[in-house]
Formats: C-alpha cells, sequence, structure tokens
C-alpha cells in the first residue's frame, strides 16, 4: 500500500487555494475512493459531488491533473504517484465549495432548445417505426450523461466565458440528438445561428477527446449541424430558387 | 420564520427519479402547480443506473404475451405476497406508459420490422423488457427530464428534505435545506408525492448510490404512514466483487439474459443444480436448450440464470461458502463463451452490452468479450416500503403519496428484473394523477411554526457538538453501521445475529446522537451525512425487526435457522408504526385477498 499526496483545491467563489493531503492507496483504487478517505479521515467538510460511483451519472466531473475527468472512472494506477495529483474543480463554471461547481447554466440553456416534436404516428394505434440503423446515430448522442466536462474543456466557454452567446458542444449534442431523431419535425436551425451560436465552434475536438461515454462530438454531432446551417442559409443555388419562388 | 425561504405548490414531490419526474409530469398536466426537490442535479438520481430493461407485455417478440401472463409471473416472483391489485395495474398499463415514453423522444432498441425491441430476463416468461443496450434507465430519465422541463415545473435541485410538516392528520409540505448554502426551506404543499427510492446505503456491498439512505420510508414512518415488507431487501446476484473500491457496482441481468453463464471454479455450470419446483417445467435441462432460448427459439426453455434474483443469490452464495469460488470470493460470470455459438460475438456483446463492457475495462481491466467476471451479490433494491394505495399510491396518511421504490406492495417477496423501470412509471403516473386531484379537493393547509421551529434547531444541533470530546464523527457511525448491516441482517438470516443487529443499531442511535459537524452550513458533507443517520437508523431498524418476525424464507429473505418456506406466514405480511411514544411497532396483517379472476389466471399460467 502506497501513501499519495493530493493537492485539493480548497475554496469558494471568493477564491481559495491548494491544500496537501496524505492517504493510502490499495489496488483498484479510483480518485474518487482517494478523496473518500480524505473526506473522512481529515476533511470532514470536503465538498465533493457525486453520485453513481459506476461512470453512469457524469455527477464527479473535476480536473484531474489539469485534465477533466470523471473522478470514478479514473484509475490511481492510471495517475503518477511519485508527485501529488492536483485535483481542482471544472473552470467553465462558477465554483460553489472545493470541487463542487454551479452548472445551472447548463440546465436554463437546454430548456431554451426547442422540445421534441414527433411526426404523427405511423400506425393506427399510435405507435411509430424505426429502423435500428436509424436509430443508431441518436443512440450514440443520447448515451450524453450531462457530466459538462465538454463544457470544461471547450475555450468558447472556458476562456472567452461566451455562455451567453454559445451553447457549448454537450448542448449540441443535444440538439444534434433531436435533429436527427428519425421522429423528430421541428427546425432548430435557425436558433443553432442566432441564439446558440455554433459558429464559434472552432472544431478544435477538445471535446470529444474528453467525452467519457466516447461520444465523437464534433465529427458526429457538431459538424453535421453545421452543415444544416450552409444548406439551409448559405446554399447559393438554393438562395436563388428561393428568390425566385419569393421565399427570403 | 424570516430565516426560512418559502415556496407553495399544490404539489410537492420529493425525488427526480423515474418515479418523481413521472408524477410530476402527470401532476402538471393536470393543472397543478409542481415543485420537485431532488437530493442531486436533475437527471442523475438512481434510475439512471438502470442498466436492463422495463418489463411491460407488449407482445412485438412474443405474440402470445398479454397483461394476465405478466401479472402471474409478478405474483410468482413475488411469492404471492405482493398487493394482487398494484400488480394487476402494472401488467395493464405498463405498455401504454412505454409507448408514451416514445412520444416523448426515447428511442428503444428496434425489431427488424421497427418496433420496441423486448429482451429476455429473469422470471419472466416472454421477451418482455424494452431496452436501449444496457443503459435503459438513463434513456428513461432523460426522457422524463427532457419532457418535464418544458412543463412549467420548478425543479429544486440538490436540496434535501428532513421533515414532512402536517396539519392534524392531514400533510401540509416539508422541512429542508439546500445544499448550496445550507439555508432552510419550507415547502407548503396541499398533496406530498415521496419518489426518494431505497435504503441500499444501510448496507456495506451495494449497487445504490449515496442518494439511498431510507428518506421516504423514513419520512413516511416519522409522520404516522405504514411500512410494509420491510424484511424484503432484493440482493442482485451479480455485482463486482473486484477490485476492493468498485465492489457491488452492478453487473446487469442482461449480461445473461444475452447468454451469460454462471460458472464456480470447478468450471461447472451450477444453476443447473438447484432448479426451483415452481421453475421446473419452465427452465431448460441442458446447455442447448438454454442456449436456444438465448437466441429466440420459442421452444427452448428458459435458461437456469435466469431464475429469479434471490434464488441465483442464493445459490451464488452456496457456491462461495463451500469454497467454490472465485480467487476474490465471487463466481464467474461469462459471456465470453458465446463465441463459440456466433459469428462477431465480440461486436455483438459491445453492442448490446457497451456500459459493461467499457465498466470491466476501465475499472478492472477486464475485457469481457475474451474473458471471464468476477461476481457476487449485491444489496440493490426493497421490496418494502410505504404502504399505499393500490390505485391511488395514498398512504394513510391524507395528502402523503408515495410512487417507485420508496413506496411497497407490487413486487412482494421478491422483484423481477425490469418490473422496477416500468412501476415507476405506472404508479408514478398514478401518484401524480391523485395528488392533484387531492390537492384540488382539499386546498391548502395550515403551517405549523412550531414545527419548523423544532426542526431547525434538531438540524443544527450537529454543529453544536462539533469539537466537543464527543469527536464522533459521521462518517465513522455510518460505516460501523453498513458493516453490522451487511454481517447481520444480510442475504442469509439468523434470530440471533438478527438480534444482535437490533442491539447494534440501538448503540449506534444513541452514537449518532452525539455526532459532531465541522465547518459551516455551505456544501458540508459532514452535515449532510450526519444528518441522514437517523434515516439510515430508522429503515435499518425496520428491517432488521420485520426479519426477527418473518419466521421463515421466502423470497429475498432467506433464514438459516427456519430454511422452508410457512404455510402460516405465506399468509401475512409484516406492518410497521411508530406508536404515541415514538418507539417501533411491528404487527402481522392479513394479505389482500385474491379475487376469483387473478386465482384463474394464475392458475392458467402455471
Amino acid at each position: 500500500m502506497a501513501s499519495v499526496t493530493f493537492k485539493v483545491w480548497r475554496g469558494d467563489i471568493d477564491g481559495g487555494e491548494f491544500k496537501n493531503y496524505k492517504t493510502d492507496i490499495s489496488e483498484g483504487m479510483v480518485v474518487l475512493d482517494a478523496l473518500f478517505q480524505i473526506q473522512a479521515d481529515a476533511a470532514n467538510d470536503l465538498a465533493i459531488r457525486w453520485n453513481c460511483k459506476a461512470g453512469k451519472c457524469g455527477s464527479c466531473s473535476a480536473e484531474v491533473n489539469g485534465y477533466p475527468r470523471l473522478m470514478c472512472m479514473t484509475r490511481m494506477s492510471s495517475l503518477p504517484q511519485d508527485k501529488p495529483i492536483k485535483i481542482e474543480p471544472m473552470k467553465s463554471f462558477p465554483v460553489i465549495k472545493d470541487l463542487v461547481c454551479d452548472v445551472s447554466w447548463n440546465y436554463e440553456a437546454k430548456r431554451r432548445i426547442k422540445k421534441f416534436k414527433p411526426r404523427k404516428p405511423d400506425a393506427a394505434d399510435g405507435t411509430w417505426r424505426m429502423q435500428q440503423e436509424d436509430v443508431d446515430r441518436v443512440q450514440e448522442f443520447r448515451k450524453c450523461i450531462e457530466c459538462f466536462l465538454c463544457q470544461d474543456v471547450c475555450h468558447v466557454l472556458r476562456e472567452h466565458h461566451l455562455h451567453e452567446h454559445f451553447i457549448g458542444p454537450s448542448l449540441l449534442v443535444y440538439t444534434a440528438a433531436l435533429e436527427m431523431h428519425p421522429l423528430d419535425v421541428e427546425d432548430r436551425t435557425e436558433d443553432l445561428r442566432k441564439h446558440q451560436g455554433i459558429g464559434y465552434c472552432n472544431i478544435t475536438k477538445c471535446c470529444t477527446n474528453v467525452c467519457p461515454e466516447h461520444i465523437t462530438i464534433t465529427d458526429n454531432a457538431i459538424i453535421p449541424l453545421k452543415e444544416r446551417l450552409v444548406d439551409k442559409f448559405y446554399d447559393p443555388l438554393k438562395k436563388i430558387l428561393n428568390l425566385f419562388s419569393g421565399k427570403s | 420564520m424570516s430565516n426560512v425561504k418559502r415556496h407553495e405548490y399544490d404539489v410537492l414531490i420529493i425525488g427526480a427519479g423515474g418515479a418523481g419526474l413521472r408524477s410530476a409530469i402527470e401532476a402538471s398536466d393536470a393543472g397543478a402547480k409542481v415543485g420537485v426537490v431532488c437530493k442531486s442535479l436533475l437527471g442523475k438520481a438512481h434510475t439512471v443506473m438502470a442498466e436492463g430493461g422495463a418489463a411491460a407485455a407488449i407482445g412485438n417478440i412474443d405474440e402470445k404475451d398479454n397483461w394476465k401472463i405478466h401479472f402471474a409471473d409478478t405474483m410468482r416472483g413475488g411469492q404471492y405476497l405482493n398487493n394482487p391489485q398494484m400488480a394487476e395495474i402494472h401488467a395493464k398499463e405498463a405498455p401504454d406508459r412505454i409507448l408514451e415514453l416514445e412520444a416523448w423522444g426515447a428511442l428503444f432498441d428496434r425489431t427488424k420490422d421497427g418496433k420496441i425491441l423486448q429482451r429476455h430476463f429473469g422470471g419472466h416468461r416472454y421477451r418482455r423488457l424494452a431496452h436501449v443496450g444496457d443503459r435503459t434507465g438513463l434513456e428513461m430519465i432523460r426522457t422524463l427530464q427532457d419532457h418535464g422541463i418544458h412543463q412549467g415545473i420548478d425543479f429544486h435541485m440538490e436540496c434535501t428534505v428532513l421533515e414532512l410538516l402536517k396539519d392534524g392528520d392531514r400533510i401540509a409540505g416539508a422541512f429542508g435545506y439546500d445544499r448550496e448554502k445550507g439555508r432552510f426551506l419550507v415547502f407548503e404543499a396541499s398533496a406530498v408525492v415521496l419518489a426518494t427510492g431505497g435504503i441500499g446505503r444501510a448496507f456495506k456491498v451495494t449497487s445504490n448510490s449515496w442518494e439511498y439512505t431510507g428518506d421516504g420510508q423514513t419520512l413516511a414512518y416519522d409522520s404516522g404512514a405504514e411500512l410494509i415488507d420491510m424484511e424484503f431487501v432484493q440482493f442482485h446476484p451479480t455485482g463486482m466483487v473486484w477490485p476492493p473500491s468498485v465492489k457491488g457496482i452492478l453487473v446487469t441481468e442482461g449480461v445473461r439474459g444475452e447468454g451469460g453463464v454462471l460458472r464456480n471454479s470447478e468450471g461447472r455450470r451450477f444453476m443447473f443444480d438447484d432448479i426451483p419446483e415452481a421453475y421446473k417445467s419452465s427452465t431448460a435441462d441442458s446447455e442447448e436448450e438454454a442456449w436456444q432460448y438465448t437466441i429466440g427459439n420459442t421452444e427452448a426453455r428458459r435458461p437456469p440464470e435466469l431464475l429469479t434474483r434471490d434464488h441465483v443469490a442464493r445459490c451464488i452464495v452456496r457456491e462461495i461458502k463451500e469454497g467454490r469460488g472465485s480467487p476474490h470470493g465471487g463466481v464467474f460470470l461469462d459471456i465470453a463463451w458465446i463465441k463459440e455459438k456466433l459469428p462477431n460475438a465480440a461486436e455483438h456483446i459491445k453492442r448490446k452490452l457497451p456500459s459493461m463492457y467499457h465498466q470491466f475495462k476501465e475499472l478492472a481491466e477486464i475485457d469481457i468479450t475474451s474473458e471471464v467476471m468476477e461476481v457476487g451479490p449485491t444489496t440493490h433494491y426493497i421490496m418494502g416500503g410505504v404502504r399505499v394505495n393500490a390505485e391511488t399510491q395514498m398512504t394513510n396518511v391524507p395528502g402523503l403519496f408515495a410512487a417507485g421504490e420508496v413506496a411497497a406492495g407490487l413486487h412482494g417477496a421478491n422483484r423481477l428484473g425490469g418490473n422496477s423501470l416500468s412501476d415507476l412509471l405506472v404508479f408514478g403516473r398514478r401518484s401524480g394523477e391523485f395528488a392533484a386531484k387531492f390537492a384540488k379537493e382539499n386546498g391548502k393547509a395550515a403551517i405549523d411554526d412550531r414545527q419548523i421551529q423544532s426542526a431547525t434547531r434538531a438540524a443544527l444541533a450537529p454543529f453544536e457538538r462539533s469539537g466537543g470530546s464527543s469527536g464522533t464523527s459521521a462518517y465513522q457511525v455510518q460505516q460501523e453501521l453498513q458493516d453490522s448491516m451487511q454481517s447481520l441482517v444480510g442475504i442469509v438470516r439468523t434470530e440471533s445475529e438478527l438480534k444482535e443487529g437490533l442491539e447494534v443499531i440501538g448503540r449506534l442511535k444513541e452514537r449518532a446522537k452525539v455526532v459532531g459537524v465541522e465547518g459551516n452550513r455551505e456544501y458540508n458533507p459532514g452535515w449532510h451525512t450526519a444528518l441522514d443517520l437517523h434515516n439510515l437508523m430508522t429503515i435499518s431498524e425496520a428491517i432488521a425487526r420485520c426479519a426477527i418476525m418473518r419466521q421463515e424464507s421466502r423470497g429475498a429473505h432467506f433464514r438459516l435457522d427456519f430454511p422452508d418456506k410457512s404455510e402460516e406466514f405465506s399468509k401475512v405480511i409484516m406492518v410497521i408504526i411508530k406508536d404515541a411514544d415514538g418507539q417501533m411497532q411491528v404487527n402481522s396483517e392479513a394479505i389482500v385477498p385474491l379475487t376469483e379472476e387473478h386465482k384463474q389466471i394464475i392458475e392458467d399460467n402455471k
């Protein structure tokens, strides 16, 4: 059993500092286990947000040695243990206390996205028919556990704080799931362009790299949405056709 | 009181898992002003972890399936202690509740002709579980959440309710705090729905998240509602056992549904060795027949790995106790073997069980497409809970409702896999409907400020004890309780150990009273843990007391000193109530009798 030092950020919205804690590591432990030990032994009031501890709920997002991670899925054996392991809260959101951030913005921004609107049922009994291959594409997006790690790593939010103008990769995945849903008939392209700032994304793919659910955020969600916008608003042929048909 | 923030609702829902969200949607559709309080962020509740699927006799694969067979399966699984009215309502309404999710955007896996695909699960005669790979719970909670946020419902995230408020006999609201700042909150409500889930955190090895501290059961009990069936705690047969830090994390029954087999250290498929009489005629008697069933041959009978959870868990315990376990104290679960039968088996496994693949890969460095898993029982679900009216979900306290895991009656002595997700949809909806109706008919009740004052004092008491010589931390008390419940009130029980368990709970209750808390009220998990102790103690005592009373083995309740079923106990359920002196009373009461129609259905489907 090895003793490992953790540098844990302690503080609140008014500021804070890193504090060192030592704890013993046994086989198979994840970062969250180590923090629980620290919480039980040395820092009873250390604020950590967590739920399932199985990588399914997306609550325990934080930065481990500067990298956005789910603490419950980060094995201690994957980290160098000869120097202190740095744990700090996500940077794209205001901190509440210690490792816990105020992520409420994500919920508010989500509510402004137009909800699911299905086409009329396919069968007389009110049900629909969909083929698995048409569902597959959207099921990838619906794996999203709303951990907001992609929001954390996105420079538009993290460095430029454009939360008012850009919904971030997580909510673009959500929008893509709605837009590409085989039954959905709503149109969200205008909102994506005007209010949700999809143009701010310059496809650096950082979000894809940190997604614990391995959703190919940029290639499969964001780029196809951008293409839809291009088709709708910037296609020169369509523009001409629209001109003649009296549409703007 | 000026330092307390007040909110007013027609219907207040405590808990935002599947049952709470479905309840909220229904109540708000009925025109009620609805508030939802949840301990975590929205969409993180324990429903998110449900893997295998939601049981509903839609009959997309097996056309012969219908509500009667689902009803009979549920009753047999519950060893006939279930409330038959609830089992009937559940079986009849589950298909509509699943199809309705599709109208709200849920995307279940599909059949070749484009309908909702259904899979095998233990105890269900037909392929009945609507699913999305092995993340069905996530799909359900997200669908309900994304539908609910457009309904004008208020969500109070990261808030905990500490006490229900009453006006005479009837409910008047709830008192709690927010985690962020530790501010106290009063919710004035004409009706309250408990949808708080289970009690797994009372045990050391559990698949449940930290939230599962028996809050709803305790809130109900403290306000005069009855609890029933508390001895029936489901130990899921397959939880991870290695490495130690992940012990208890669920390995979905879906693994067995897709062909996974259980073997002991001798390589023997031991589930063939002990098939209960009631299931003999419907269980395969050769490995080949079992496989034929897995791949959809309707002539074949079920693999013994898909017997009910209580039975599979006990068989695993037997193998381990008799020295035929795996290196880390479990048994082997093997899905990789299907490569002998299927081309592209590895891809098939990754497609049908993606979360399991990642879970083992990332937490145990095991590739389940080529290696065997080690698994053992883990505390998973409580069949018992708050007693409710089968149709309305109202408790004996007027205006107080309960739905989902916190409520009891549907599952009897053992729950079938897949019946929980359908339970919370069916009865979540009903609780919302009838809570809104109650609120409309009865209007607001009066809040007693003295109750708020005493609740505030109780909540702050741990801070006054900090730094004193008592120095006991909430974490220590919680851990000791979990250790004792695991070893004394766990999967195999005896009267002497259960009584010892009760004594330990008694001692820990005294220690909980002197627990001190350091720091302040802002997002302080030490304080939250201290406040949860009362709930954990209450439900632990309830489980132990009921387990002592039931002198037989039935369903999930196994008594080494009474290893057989008894005629006497087949007719009764245990009912708990807080008496006038604040003591816990347990009485046995006759079960809800079967109607002639129910009897006939059960007979026809034996």
